[in-house]
């Protein structure tokens, strides 16, 4: 018999107990060259075999099958539908035996959409295929990053934000969370949720790593920028906790961007302007001039902000002249604007042209506010057991323990004169 | 509160000085020091070197005012004249230039026979101390220091002088010889504008056993207090010089004269002090209020800052500006006083009231309705002022922060902050133990 066939046959006896199934594995692993050797026939195998219930055997043909180069004319014939078909009706069980091989397929779908320069075909199906890798919602799968790339480039930021509210605690592999918060980030900036946006990029610069990469310094740049945009600052330095190789290198990195901080903080319209349109060029580069452009207009925004702390009523014009705007006219679609966002509190009296500007109206009284509190307090209840549970996990870790241990023994060594060090 | 007690009663007083100023204004004595300075009332209050540096600080800083800056000129020439410091003579001639006739132009012949004694007597005071030296006669070797002190601080080598004080510190034997050392050593570290050396000697002088005498107690308080204004911590330098008794007289014009301690005290008072502290420090302290006699302007200004007559306040600053600015210690912080003074006399004023009419306080404080507005800006952004501006009806509305939004707020956001913590700490440590499982993963396949 074929070997091919035969495969097949063990493949369809083989795919109901969770015993036969570790079996198949195996057979499986091993047969994987005579898959890839025999690529051409695979196709036909496909169709004779159910993804829903052989799911793993499908894999491993469907990984070899799409190993091969596959021409566009082929492709749009009818790789991307059955990877589509295979995403949808796999079993979960399955498929989590060999993750490596769902992966590489799911990446291999995302290649091929995006030969097809149509990304939006992917969106869906990897929104289905990470959730089935997902062992649970804490947990980052590397299909994280690739969906989010293609909700990125298909402009579906909303999907994207969907799987952005989840919060990740375990991760296997550094590069999928520099990408997954990233991309993460880029998603909330164009949905203008910069605070997201901020934590998220805030997670890839202070990451710990032994080599500076470029992911952080790309999402470096936009952390200073949305933190401008959002905070109206930056801070000097990192964190004491980030690693100290991006401590001492990222600002080499970043230095007009440093610049253009040191510009924005002096609080001068014209001059922040000047500088931008001088450096236009870097920022056009990085592909950051659109969210330059953001904080040039945010520094209006603070500085009506400014006003409203120190005046009761003012008028449209004085409000032209201090945050220096042309014209009333400019200032009333400012105000307006701000007012519309929610950003100030205030009314316009259009017959004397009078800004008066009001207390924020929220009296912390209402239910939802007393619900959102409560929720808060629950979140960070369950956030402080999780603390705990991990403080736990790692004092008894084996791996740590002998780390830890060996250091100990290494300091009392040395430090034999000064036990006064150790009253710990 | 006493502040609120009479801030009632002040209030009558604000609108009155607001309204009909002019009627007050004649009623109250004219302002005399508004004058320009006379240098020679002035430099009789001072003797040694300070009256020189005063009267050189005058010529370098008097501006186009030519008959002045002669004059101190003169006077200095004729001090110098009387000491032994050559290199300043040379100077000082120089500055003069011949303007002032061949009586002041430089005498070589004075300035030879100054520097021939001066080292003849080196010599011979390094002989005697040598000989001290080898008879381990610890007082003549303090003697021996200290006379070499004095003798290069006459020549103006005030580094040296420093240094040579300062070594009799080892041969001090009784807690007077200390006490005798740290004024030696202040006298030349003012000189050379170390002011940083002063506290630390002032210090140890007021650490000797026996208890000091008034006078030397007055003498460290002024100095301190110089030391503190020059490093501009007013507040402190303000308690040192109210601190300051009144025995001091003209004990201490090598350095500073009671009408100075009255000046800088009553500035650096004003510019630090609230309204508590300057009823009770200032104006009902009774040793502080003789030196205020001597300089009758600044009595009254004080007066006119506690009682809120900010206008005339006000007015005689700027009377003394001028004279101020040729102070050799205040010089460099008139503005910054000043400044201070005003701003504290702003949030004063505004301090009792809900709402402030900004056409009356430009009134009270001499200035048109924009430029009030915009000092307001300033102190409101800087947290000064609790107040927010109605621009259109210029009127200041005090603000009255609401605790329990504000608790809201904060703890909201606290909790976010601490959500955001956790959640990437987390993470971190995720990544943390997937970093050593793999590298423990590569070391043992």
């Amino acid at each position: 018999m074929d070997p091919l066939e035969a495969l097949v046959a063990q493949i369809q006896g083989l795919s109901s107990s969770s015993a036969d199934i570790n079996r198949l594995h195996t057979i499986l692993k091993q047969s994987e060259d005579s898959l890839r050797s025999d690529s051409t026939r695979l196709s036909s195998l496909l169709s004779l075999l159910d993804p829903s219930l052989h799911s793993l055997g499908f894999l491993y043909i469907l990984d070899a099958f799409t190993a091969t180069s596959i021409s566009n004319q082929q492709a749009e014939e009818g790789v991307v539908p059955i990877i589509n078909n295979f995403i949808h009706a796999c079993s979960v069980e399955q498929i989590r035996l060999a993750p490596d091989k769902f992966v590489s397929v799911c990446k291999r779908l995302k290649e091929q959409v995006m030969l097809l320069e149509a990304p939006i075909r992917g969106v869906a199906p990897l929104l289905t295929a990470l959730q089935k890798l997902q062992v649970s919602r804490e947990h980052l799968t590397p299909l994280h990053a690739e969906f989010l790339l293609l909700c990125l480039l298909a402009k579906c930021y909303k999907t994207g934000l969907s799987i952005l509210d989840d919060d990740i605690f375990e991760v296997d592999h550094p590069r999928d969370l520099y990408l997954y918060c990233y991309y993460g980030g880029m998603i909330c900036i164009g949905q203008k949720r910069f605070q997201k946006a901020l934590d998220l990029l805030h997670n890839v610069v202070t990451a710990p790593m032994s080599l500076i990469n470029a992911i952080a310094v790309e999402a470096y740049k936009k952390y200073v920028l949305v933190s401008l945009i959002r905070h109206g600052q930056i801070s000097s330095s990192l964190p004491k906790y980030s690693s100290p190789i991006t401590q001492r290198n990222l600002k080499l990195f970043c230095q007009p961007y440093f610049e253009l901080a040191n510009s924005y903080s002096i609080g001068k319209i014209a001059d922040l302007e000047a500088y931008v349109n001088t450096n236009a060029e870097k920022f056009e580069s990085d592909n950051n001039l659109g969210l330059v452009k953001q904080v040039v207009s945010s520094m209006y925004k603070r500085n009506i902000q400014r006003l409203t702390q120190t005046y009761l009523t003012l008028s449209l014009q004085d409000i032209a002249n201090t945050v220096q705007l042309n014209g009333p006219k400019e200032a009333e679609m400012h105000v307006l604007q701000m007012i519309q966002d929610g950003e100030i509190y205030a009314s316009i009296n259009q017959k004397d042209g009078m800004v008066r500007f009001l207390e924020d109206p929220e009296q912390y009284k209402t239910c939802e506010m007393i619900e959102h509190i409560d929720s808060s307090i629950q979140r960070i209840m369950s956030l402080s057991k999780k603390l705990t549970t991990m403080d736990e996990q790692i004092a008894c870790d084996q791996l740590y323990l002998s780390k830890v241990g060996r250091e100990r023994q290494r300091y009392d060594f040395d430090d034999y004169d000064v036990p006064q060090k150790f009253n710990i | 509160m006493d502040v609120d007690d009479s801030s009632a009663l002040m209030i009558d007083e604000i609108y009155a000085n607001g309204d009909d100023d002019n009627n007050n204004r004649t009623i109250r004595r004219p302002i005399i020091s508004g004058d320009q300075l006379d240098i020679e009332a002035y430099a009789s209050l001072y003797s040694g070197h300070t009256k020189i540096s005063r009267l050189i600080f005058i010529a370098d800083h008097c501006g186009d005012n030519l008959t002045m800056r002669l004059e101190a000129l003169r006077m200095a020439f004729d001090e110098i004249k009387k000491g032994e410091n050559t290199q300043l003579m040379r100077e000082v001639a120089n500055k003069i230039d011949g303007r002032l006739g061949s009586d002041y132009t430089l005498d070589e012949a004075w300035c030879d026979d100054i520097d021939r004694r001066a080292e003849q007597k080196k010599e011979k005071l390094e002989n005697e101390l040598n000989s001290s030296r080898t008879n381990l006669i610890k007082e003549s070797i303090r003697m021996g220091y200290h006379d070499f002190g004095d003798f290069y601080y006459a020549h103006g080598q005030l580094g040296e002088a420093y240094k040579s004080y300062v070594r009799t510190r080892d041969y001090c034997t009784t807690s007077k010889h200390i006490v005798n050392m740290c004024m030696s050593a202040i006298l030349a570290s003012i000189e050379m504008g170390q002011f940083s050396h002063i506290s630390s000697y002032v210090g140890k002088a007021e650490q000797a056993r026996e208890a000091l005498d008034t006078i030397t107690t007055s003498k460290l308080h002024c100095a301190a207090g110089l030391s503190n204004l020059k490093t501009k911590k007013y507040k402190q330098a303000a308690r040192k010089f109210i601190e300051t008794s009144p025995e001091l007289g003209s004990h201490y014009n090598e350095v500073i004269a009671s009408q100075d301690v009255a000046i800088y005290g009553a500035l650096c008072a004003l510019a630090s002090f609230d309204r508590t502290e300057l009823k009770s420090k200032v104006i009902d302290n009774s040793n502080f209020r003789d030196f205020l006699e001597l300089v009758p302007e600044v009595r009254e200004l004080i007066n006119d800052f506690y009682s809120s007559r900010y206008a005339s306040c006000l007015e005689y600053l700027g009377n003394l500006k001028s004279n101020l600015l040729l102070d050799i210690h205040l010089h460099y912080h008139v503005e910054t006083l000043y400044d201070q003074i005003r701003q504290r006399a702003l949030i004063q004023y505004t301090h009792p009231f809900v709402s402030v009419d900004l056409n009356m306080m430009a009134n009270a404080f001499k200035t048109t309705v924009a430029g009030l507005q915009k000092e307001l800006e300033a102190l409101i952004t800087d947290n000064q002022i609790q107040a927010r501006i109605d621009s259109h009806n210029k009127v200041l509305y005090a603000r009255h922060a609401d605790q329990r939004n504000a608790t809201f707020q904060r703890v909201l956001e606290t909790g976010r902050g601490f959500d955001r913590d956790v959640r990437s700490m987390l993470l971190r440590s995720s990544l943390i133990k997937h970093g050593c499982s793999m590298r423990s993963l590569t070391r043992k396949p």
